[in-house]
């Protein structure tokens, strides 16, 4: 319950924040919103040197308008996300979607830039941001790099954000006028997803336009069910047609097996939840 | 060692902390604030919930000097002059705690639940506590004295949810 | 505070705010670990990561020269010294027991065993050194199945040549309470029917939200231990037993104590730790466990293999059960450990007129945290296994689950009843509670809507769920723990002292955590001496204040100890007769007491009991022979146990997509005969309703091959939330009891007992048209989803065979869950 001693920075900008970890070296931590972050040094899972706390940049905070796309600093809570109605306009399925991140407590310090890089499978902002086809901006020594959401997420906790580099905000073209839904499973509320669904559609004339789905916890990354999206386009809003696109969603994941659920067992979640996701973003 | 300054409960403080202090730890024997408990390690129980400036959070996920320059609420800021704040005083009215071990914590974000939302429905209060956990009243009465507080807030007119903290 | 006009005519049954809400609801609390002493040292423990293991050596030097360390002690430092813990129940005459040292010496025997202690300036420095004490271990295969360990092909303690810790057994036909069981099986095999049944108590967690924590002050005269417990005169009796230290320097405190629920009916290493480690540094020390040590080393609940045969008529009348049961005590045997399972042996019975019965119980080690009592201890087991059968026969004949209870319950006109178990069930009626609770649940209209659904193939299914339970409170008349071979007896303490000024202590020799002693304990000393209800001051939980007492658990404070406070009041009365009679100048046959007055028969002339005090305090002028105080004790050892009942429906939402079952509805009426406290006693049955619940679809301890606790979190180990459960409805019916003379029942464990059958039955009712007639607790949506696939094909998540006999040897043994886990090092979401 005590974390091993560590030295604690607290730059205000990002240019120090990237000279801080430059100078801490390998055993440096960066502190988001520190709710994930701060449960992993209580038990001593881990023990950095230095951690460098994020929470002093404000330059880092804020949700903002740029024309086609809506850009979220890393820094800005999840309680900041849910009162933004620009992110519900124009990207509602991320605001579904952090509407079940933990509890109002947890979504009061933890930061949408701080989940992306802790990049835990089972976390909820990743599908969506995979499904919205957001950019991630990442700032280092050398720069600003942007990255596809497609490209972002590596592997089981691990993401395009290299060491040294810090994730600085995220971009993400607006999905206006898109129908959205995240369908989060659990045993009890404050768990993580055993498996969820973020879908966003686009639904004319009582058929499905576009569609964008993305998984949670079906693999060690988020996941795109980009068959079902193709599957859907042109389908009618309705339960058949819908079932019927949906049937492939589990379709080349390799999802955990754990007290939650075997593999077999999420996979079948994944297309149920996925069809009802797509009809409730669907309106249907 | 860092430096901080933050209020608790209306007084300021300067103290000399490690970085790795835990709020809950700085406040229960740093400042001997022990009406603020610890119930995990994980995050999950909620038992430890304070305001930090007006916003519940658990203050075993946030570190001491991450509240400098800060203002913090806990359960012992809660009455004003003698006066039981409304949430505690539903609390009491509706058998809402046993043990209560919980009821710190749980008294904290009833108070966020309805500065968010002063009319709340049972679920979105159900919901609103999803972080909390209480092993003696299955949560029906807490829900209860949620809802009575909720009702007092708007039928007295007066601000059933302002902390000490305040700002939202 | 409260308005004179407010005063209820009588406190008792007065639904009371409570007294213990003032310093609670505003934090100004006294737990365990906010005690701070001058020269305070912490204790950090170090665990063994192994289920079985030797050990091999320990290098304390790293830790030792870590900064602000004191001491690390180990189990070779300590091994002369700290004795073993005790198990206080042994239930056989030859029951076996491994010896359990506080720290470990060269063997441990399940993951958490602590195997070292630092004593440090501050809790971070003594966990920093903690990480830096080196042992070494031999692994040794660790046995974790309790299946497997009926085996004894592997050990969980080598020494002791088997994992049997003892058998036990109660059969009707030897008691003398009804005919042999094997032969109504046999006759029902023959034209009747059999209900052949096996069912899985999953292992438990109690989970009480106050972490334990132990402090304790060697500097003075008397040894002081503050902790939280719900024991603590048992604290102090087994720090004496097991350290040598007499009992006369030991005071033991329970401060305000955050929920217990039968996980802090312990006496537990880190107690003794705690005194070994301030005697060795002459310093007070404290101990507060994080909650990952607490949810693997505090004791476990349940964890038993159930074999139920059931024989009946064609038409349902019950014509025997047999009960064969395996049950888990863990690696050691805890205070009271042994005895757990056999508290089920009188409730499988139930409310049941059933002419045959045997219990038969077998104790078994196995390399995991030891069991002992949890909420309800052995009754919700026994309960949950004849209300799941019960259904099933209900299925087998084809009639109401409700139906055939009543054939076969006790009417209310034949109490008292002695049942098949040897138990006289004082009073009861369970005609009324089930009638009243069908109407509030609206039985019928949910029967219709069932249907509906089942007609139309909804998605969503509808069960629902009976649990028509009774229990055994108010532990216990000593001579019965006496032939149970329980080392200590079930009497209870109260006193009651008058004090100069008008106000009234009572000590109680109960030990509350949680349930709202201090307001009845007034209520009733409000009713029983005519003062206020503020007047009255409730003290418990030090040795030094309450020297006599045997704590709280098993529902037994209210039934044992408050009849103790009755009495105690009644000797007051007694007592100031004679003074009131000098003050008014009469005699002593004259002077009758009511409403706190004390009045001469026949006159106006009376003087207030206020009045009474006084004078005895004074004692200008007592009559020769009277003595100059009114203080009374009593203690009181019940005459019998108490029988509260009730009847519980619930109403089980199953997605039937994803297996996932969500709660419409639930209607309890409980009996649980006069009631003190209304108040309460919805909150007693609230909590325990989703205790209850839990156990039915949320909570399960689960240990990976290797014997670690997989659900050793509370990311993990699955609490429910308010979001996970519904709002109840809740009412009684009113039996009062003949053994108390408070006419109570005990209500502690009610909801804990009742619910999980009722959860589960209701569960099984949606699906069994699928031809699914189980689901193995916790009912999660996997296992749910899992039994629909298979449904009409091999049943294989069921925990039951089907309703074949399946009695013989090595039957097939129930794989236990995956243990892996995702997220669960990963603490809360961002």
């Amino acid at each position: 319950m005590i974390p091993a001693r560590f030295d604690y920075v607290a730059p205000t900008s990002v240019a120090d924040a990237l000279s801080a970890l430059a100078e801490a070296g390998d055993d440096a931590k960066v502190m988001a919103g520190g709710q994930s972050l701060l449960p992993i040094l209580r038990m001593r899972l881990n023990a950095p040197e230095t951690v460098v706390d994020l929470g002093r940049i404000e330059e880092l905070r804020g949700v903002r308008d740029e024309g086609d796309h809506v850009v979220i600093g890393a820094m800005t809570t999840y309680a900041d996300v849910l009162a933004s109605d620009l992110v519900r306009q124009h990207a509602g399925v991320l605001t579904d979607a952090i509407e079940e991140v933990a509890d109002p407590q947890i979504r009061h310090r933890g930061t949408v830039g701080g989940a992306l890089v802790h990049a835990d499978p089972a976390g909820d902002v990743g599908a969506p941001v995979l499904a919205l086809d957001a950019e991630l901006v990442v700032t280092g020594p050398g720069g600003e790099r942007t990255v596809p959401a497609a490209e972002f997420f590596r592997d089981l906790f691990e993401t395009a954000v290299g060491e040294g580099e810090l994730l600085t905000a995220i971009r993400i073209p607006k999905h206006t006028g898109w129908g959205s839904r995240y369908e989060k499973f659990v045993r009890v509320a404050h768990q993580w997803s055993i498996v969820a669904v973020a879908a966003t559609v686009r639904v004319e004339g009582g058929a499905i336009a576009e569609a964008r789905i993305g998984l949670t916890n079906m693999g060690s990354t988020p996941l795109r069910a980009t068959a079902v999206e193709q599957a859907l386009v042109g389908k009618a809003a309705t339960e058949d047609a819908v079932r019927e696109a949906c049937a492939a969603a589990a379709e080349g994941t390799n999802p955990p097996s754990d007290l939650n659920g075997d593999a077999d067992y999420r996979k079948h979640l994944a297309t149920v939840l996925t069809r009802r996701a797509v009809l409730a973003a669907a309106g249907a | 060692m860092t430096r901080i300054n933050v209020t608790v409960d209306g007084v300021g403080y300067e103290d000399e902390v490690e970085p790795r202090t835990l709020l809950v730890h700085y406040l229960r024997e740093t400042l001997g604030k022990t009406g603020t408990v610890v119930g995990c390690d994980t995050s999950n129980c909620g038992a430890c919930t304070v305001h930090l400036d007006g916003r519940s959070v658990k203050s075993c996920n946030v570190l001491a000097v991450q509240a400098d320059g800060h203002e913090v609420t806990t359960i012992e800021g809660l009455a004003q002059d003698g006066e039981l704040h409304p949430m505690q005083r539903a609390f009491h009215d509706c058998h809402a705690l046993q043990c209560g071990y919980c009821t710190p914590g749980m008294i904290m974000q009833a108070i966020d639940v309805l500065n968010d939302n002063p009319h709340p429905s049972e679920e979105q209060i159900r919901v609103g506590l999803e972080g909390n956990l209480c092993r003696c009243t299955g949560y029906h009465n807490i829900v209860k004295a949620v809802q009575q507080a909720a009702d007092e807030g708007s039928t007295a007119g007066a601000s059933a949810g302002a902390t000490a903290g305040g700002a939202q | 505070m409260t308005a004179v006009e407010d005063r209820p005519k009588t406190e008792i049954g007065a639904a009371r705010k409570r007294k213990e809400d003032q310093r609670l609801i505003t934090g100004r609390t006294k737990w365990t670990d906010n005690i701070q002493l001058p020269g305070m040292r912490h204790l950090a423990m170090v665990r063994s990561p192994f289920a079985h293991a030797t050990i091999t050596g320990i290098d304390t030097s790293a830790a030792k020269s870590s900064p602000g360390v004191l001491a690390v002690l180990t189990g070779e430092d300590v091994k002369d010294i700290q004795g073993g813990m005790a198990n206080a129940w042994p239930i056989t005459e030859d029951q076996k027991a491994p010896v359990h040292p506080a720290i470990a010496v060269d063997h441990v025997a399940f993951a958490g065993e602590i195997v070292a202690v630092v004593v440090a300036r501050s809790a971070a420095a003594a966990r920093d050194a903690a990480e830096l004490v080196d042992v070494d271990y031999d692994e040794l295969p660790p046995v974790l199945d309790l299946k497997e360990a009926a085996k004894d092909a592997v050990l969980a303690h080598p020494s002791l040549g088997t994992n049997k810790s003892a058998f036990w057994q109660f059969d009707s036909a030897g008691a003398g309470t009804g005919g042999p069981v094997d032969e109504a099986i046999e006759k029902a095999r023959a034209d009747g029917i059999v209900i052949e049944r096996e069912y899985r108590q999953q292992r438990l967690i109690p989970a009480f939200m106050e972490p334990r924590s132990v402090v304790c002050d060697p500097t003075g005269e008397q040894l002081t231990i503050w902790t939280a417990t719900q024991v603590p005169h048992f604290v102090r009796i087994f720090t004496a037993l097991v350290l040598g230290i007499p009992e006369s320097k030991i005071r033991v405190i329970a401060p305000d104590v955050g929920g217990g629920f039968g996980g802090k009916l312990q006496h537990t290493p880190e107690e003794v730790i705690a005194v070994l480690a301030a005697r060795h540094t002459g310093k007070p020390v404290k101990y507060t466990e994080t909650r990952s040590e607490s949810l693997l080393s505090g004791h476990h609940g349940r964890d038993q293999w159930q074999k139920l045969t059931l024989a009946a008529t064609k038409d349902g009348t019950v014509t025997g059960l047999k009960v064969d049961l395996l049950a888990d005590m863990g690696a050691y045997l805890g205070l009271v450990t042994s005895g757990i399972p056999v508290l089920g042996a009188f409730m499988f019975n139930a409310i049941y007129k059933f002419p045959a019965y045997q219990f038969n119980c077998t104790n078994l080690f196995t390399n995991k945290t030891w069991t002992d009592a949890y909420r309800g201890a052995g009754r919700p087991e026994a309960t949950y296994a004849i209300e799941r059968l019960m259904d099933e026969l209900a299925a087998e004949v084809g009639v109401d689950p409700l139906e055939i209870r009543e054939k076969n319950w006790i009417k209310h006109e034949e109490f008292p009843f002695t049942t098949v178990a040897g138990m006289t069930y004082d009073s009861g009626n369970y005609e009324a509670a089930t009638a009243r609770a069908r109407e509030l649940f609206d039985y019928d209209g949910l029967r219709r809507e069932q249907q509906e659904r089942r007609d139309r193939k909804d998605p969503v299914q509808l069960g629902l769920g009976v649990s028509t339970f009774t229990e055994m409170c108010g532990l216990a008349p000593s001579r019965v723990l006496g032939a149970l071979r329980y080392a200590a007896g079930g009497w209870e303490h109260a006193t009651v002292r008058m004090l100069p000024t008008g106000k009234v202590e009572v000590v109680t020799g109960t030990s509350p955590h949680g349930q709202g002693h201090e307001t009845v304990w007034s209520q009733i000393i409000a009713d029983k001496l005519g003062v206020p209800f503020e007047d009255v001051e409730v003290l418990h939980g030090d040795t030094q204040i309450a020297n006599r007492g045997l704590d709280t658990y098993g529902s037994r404070s209210l039934v044992v100890g408050g009849q103790a406070l009755v009495m105690a009041a009644d000797r007051v009365i007694e007592k100031a007769k004679p003074h009131a009679a000098h003050l008014l100048e009469a005699s002593v046959d004259d002077i009758e007491f009511s409403g706190g007055q004390f009045k001469v028969k026949g006159t106006d002339k009376g003087k207030a009991m206020a009045e009474v005090v006084w004078a005895a305090f004074s004692s200008h002028d007592l009559p020769e022979g009277l003595e100059p105080t009114l203080d009374a004790d009593a203690t009181y050892d019940p005459v019998d146990f108490s029988f509260p009942h009730g009847t519980h429906l619930c109403a089980m939402e199953v997605d039937t997509e994803t297996g996932q079952v969500s709660m419409r509805k639930y209607v309890c009426v409980d009996d649980i005969g006069n009631i003190m406290n209304p108040l309460i006693v919805e909150g007693q049955v609230h909590g325990g309703l989703v205790q209850g619940i839990a156990q039915a679809l949320w909570e399960e301890a689960v240990y990976d091959d290797q014997g670690t606790l997989v659900s050793g979190s509370f990311v993990d180990y699955t609490l429910p939330t308010a979001a996970d459960t519904i709002s109840f409805v809740t009412d009684n019916t009113v039996s009062p009891s003949t053994t108390n003379d408070l006419g109570a029942k005990g209500v502690g464990e009610a909801g804990c007992i009742a619910s999980t059958p009722a959860v589960v039955n209701a569960v099984v009712d949606a699906l069994r048209p699928m031809g699914i007639n189980d689901i193995q607790m916790p009912c999660t949506p996997e296992r749910v989803w899992k039994a629909i696939r298979s449904a009409g094909s091999d049943q294989a998540d069921a925990t039951t065979g089907d309703a074949q006999p399946h009695f013989d040897a090595g039957a097939p043994n129930q794989a236990p869950p995956d243990p892996s886990s995702s997220a669960s090092a990963e603490g809360a979401d961002q």
